[in-house]
Formats: C-alpha cells, sequence, structure tokens
C-alpha cells in the first residue's frame, strides 16, 4: 500500500466489480481484458523508452533534432507506439521546462509509463503554474535565477515530455549507460540529472 | 464548467507528496483502467465525454477520493446517461458484491460470453486542415473571457488573459463539441505562452512562463 494505493473503501471495490461483470454480460468488456491490464503492467518499463530517446539524443546530434521535430516518430523507432503528437521540449543553460496538467493528469503513459501519484493530485497541478520554483524547490530542484522557467499545462491530446540537459563528466559514458542515468522525474521536469558520482 | 478539477492556480492543498517508489495498479484499479479501456475502444465514450464525466463529480468526492475513483464515478455517470446501464442494476450488483468480498465472488456469476462488440478503429485527433489558420507564431492573442457550462479545455486562469502564439500544431478535434455528442467539429490548435506577471499579477515568480494548448475558439486577437 503507501502512497501510491490509499486505502480505498470497500464500496468502491465492490462498484468496479458490479461495473466490471455487467460490461462482461453486454458483450462491451472482453472476460480476460483485466488480466491483460494486470499483465501489462507488471511488465511495465516505466520510463525506459523516454530514457533511450533521451541518452540517444545526447549521444546523436541528428536524433536530438528529429526528437525535439516530432517525438512521436522519433521515439518510433525504438519501438514505442505513441497514438498522439509527443512535444519533446529541451532543457538549456537558459530555460527549464516542466510538464503539468492541471485540468486532469494527462500524462505520456507511452514514454514515462505509469504516472506517479503526486502527478495526479491537486497539490502538484494546482501549483506547477502558478509557484513552479517553489514546487522544484520541493523536489530538490533550484533553478537559476536568471534561468527561465516555462510550464507546459497539457490541455489537448499533444503530450510533453522534457529533454533534461546531459550531466557534466559523462562524455565517456556509453549510450547505455547514459540511460541509467535517466529519471522518470527529470523528464517530467520537475528534476535534474545530477553528475553521476562514479565520474565526479 | 468551472469545476472543482479546474485547481490551476488554486491555493490550499499543501506541499507536493513526492514519491520517488515505481507507480503500481491495485487489482481493481486494473479493472477501472480494463474498463475505460472497453469504453473507448468500442466507441461508447470518448475521451471528451469520459473527462467532462470526471468533471461533474461532486466536488467534495472528487477532492476526496484517488484518481482511479475519479475514473469510476465518470465512467459510470456516463454509462448510465447514456443508457448503457441500468443505475438500479450497477447498484444491486454493488451489493451483490459487497456481501461477497472474498475473491471468489466473481464465479458466483454465471460464466460470461466473450466480448462480442466491434472496436471502434481509432482515429487520433488530428484532422486535415480545411481553411488556413487564424492566427501564426507570433502572433498576439487574448483568451476570450468566457464560461460555459459544459466541458472546455481552457482553464479559468487563463480566460480574459493575453499571450502570444508559440506554435501551430495543425486540426484538431474540439473537445468543447466532442463532449456533448456535437460532433468532433475540428478546430486549429495553438501553443500559446502567457507571462506569468499576466497571469498572476504581483505573486509571480520571476521569470515564468506557462504554455497551454488552445484551440482557435478560445481565442481572439490582442
Amino acid at each position: 500500500m503507501g502512497k501510491n494505493h490509499p486505502n480505498v473503501d470497500s464500496y468502491v471495490v465492490s462498484r468496479v466489480r458490479a461495473l466490471e461483470s455487467l460490461l462482461i454480460e453486454k458483450g462491451i468488456l472482453a472476460p480476460d481484458a483485466v488480466d491483460a491490464v494486470v499483465r501489462r503492467y507488471e511488465q511495465d518499463t516505466g520510463p525506459l523508452l523516454g530514457a533511450r530517446a533521451v541518452a540517444r539524443a545526447w549521444s546523436d546530434p541528428a536524433y536530438r533534432e528529429r526528437l525535439l521535430a516530432d517525438g512521436r516518430a522519433a521515439v518510433a523507432e525504438f519501438g514505442g507506439e505513441v497514438d498522439t503528437l509527443l512535444v519533446v521540449k529541451e532543457n538549456t543553460p537558459e530555460v527549464h521546462h516542466m510538464v503539468v496538467c492541471t485540468l486532469c493528469s494527462c500524462y505520456p503513459w507511452p514514454v514515462l509509463g505509469l504516472p506517479p501519484t503526486w502527478y495526479k493530485q491537486p497539490a502538484y497541478r494546482s501549483r506547477a503554474v502558478i509557484a513552479p520554483r517553489e514546487v522544484l524547490r520541493e523536489f530538490g530542484t533550484e533553478i537559476a535565477e536568471q534561468r527561465e522557467v516555462r510550464v507546459w499545462d497539457s490541455s489537448s491530446e499533444m503530450r510533453y515530455m522534457v529533454l533534461p540537459m546531459r550531466p557534466p563528466g559523462t562524455e565517456a559514458l556509453s549510450e547505455e549507460e547514459l540511460v541509467a542515468l535517466v529519471t522518470r522525474d527529470s523528464m517530467i521536469g520537475v528534476t535534474e540529472i545530477p553528475q553521476p558520482a562514479a565520474v565526479r | 464548467m468551472n469545476g472543482v478539477h479546474d485547481v490551476g492556480g488554486m491555493h490550499g492543498f499543501g506541499p507536493v507528496d513526492w514519491d520517488e517508489g515505481p507507480p503500481s495498479l491495485d487489482d481493481w484499479e486494473a479493472a477501472v483502467v480494463a474498463i475505460q479501456g472497453a469504453t473507448r475502444r468500442t466507441g461508447l465514450i470518448n475521451i471528451d465525454e469520459f473527462r467532462h464525466g470526471i468533471e461533474r463529480m461532486a466536488p467534495a468526492h472528487y477532492l476526496g477520493s484517488s484518481y482511479f475513483e475519479h475514473w469510476l464515478d465518470g465512467i459510470a455517470r456516463v454509462l448510465v446517461e447514456k443508457g448503457a446501464i441500468d443505475p438500479a442494476a450497477l447498484d444491486a450488483r454493488t451489493a451483490f458484491f459487497a456481501e461477497r468480498p472474498d475473491g471468489a465472488a466473481r464465479d458466483a456469476l454465471a460464466a460470461a460470453p466473450p466480448a462480442t462488440r466491434p472496436s471502434v478503429p481509432h482515429r487520433g485527433y488530428v484532422r486535415p486542415e480545411r481553411a488556413p489558420p487564424r492566427f501564426r507564431a507570433g502572433d498576439a492573442v487574448r483568451a476570450r473571457t468566457t464560461h460555459p457550462a459544459g466541458h472546455t479545455r481552457l482553464p479559468r486562469y487563463a480566460r480574459g488573459r493575453r499571450g502570444v502564439i508559440a506554435a501551430y500544431h495543425g486540426v484538431h478535434v474540439f473537445p468543447d463539441t466532442h463532449a456533448h455528442g456535437l460532433g468532433e467539429q475540428p478546430q486549429p490548435l495553438y501553443s500559446v505562452r502567457f507571462e506569468a506577471r499576466e497571469l498572476w499579477g504581483e505573486s509571480a515568480e520571476p521569470r515564468e512562463a506557462v504554455y497551454l494548448d488552445a484551440w482557435e475558439p478560445y481565442l481572439e486577437p490582442a
């Protein structure tokens, strides 16, 4: 349990079962559909696809161009299927990007996996637009005052992902080693990727 | 609608409850995800009807319940409205399972037939451009001051505020009609940049801008 799974009312569980069984009887829900979802998310690779795209963009300038021009086509190069437009925003020494959905919780599931609970809660959704630097500080992220913060409120069916800055001291790392450095939160834009301890 | 879901800029929710752990789904949450997928796949509930179903939750219930409870409540509301589910049958079936909380409860029901309803092909949300877009990158615009009682993706914090077109993204299905059985009525979609100072006045943080995806009917020249 824990934060991901608040203690849910047994009424809710009964209601879900009721709706599930009624929809199966009506031929709307396939009897094995729930098991398929469970299997799919047991094998969920989390943010792996996004991390691969970021590491490739750091290593290959031509791929970086493609990722920024058309995120959906660029992640498809890794076999990723995104059924909406994917917009990738690149962090620079001048600009820091972060992603939110104030109206619901739109999130780039295909590239980042299941959304974290905090992303869906009102505390993040309400404050990311009015006090982003304060929110970033709660994630331990300090953005220099001269750096602009751009907040992307995902109000349409386009999805947003951040291309974080490559940490210093990683020039000698292979693309595979870079993948392991890329975190989910850095691609939402609430953290930056620190210089790895091994290369300090 | 000026609903409880439109939280951008609100105060009082406290600090972000950050949890680094990888997310996972409980069984009942996986069932809700499967149900949502089935209602979408069969064309019973489109994405905008789904969202509007959630927005109409009782505000106290919305704020006091989890993300997948929102999904459950919204889906059930729309299914009842569309006549796909009899609310009395849903209540009765809920009571049935409430009396049989053990995992084998599902087996108490008759063996279910396989799903027969065909899938509706997913066409995405981008549609052909039939006329040139009204605005171009760099144009000054103002988000309309509007308070529709139905579904909209123009949050309150941006209404009446001046911004600049940052990008044009082609023609997209219009949620404001699509949520209400009024068709896709595709509209040009823009990324609009709003300076934080314009949105939040003196309480704005320095060097901040908010980018919002806005359909053309949300905007007027400024």
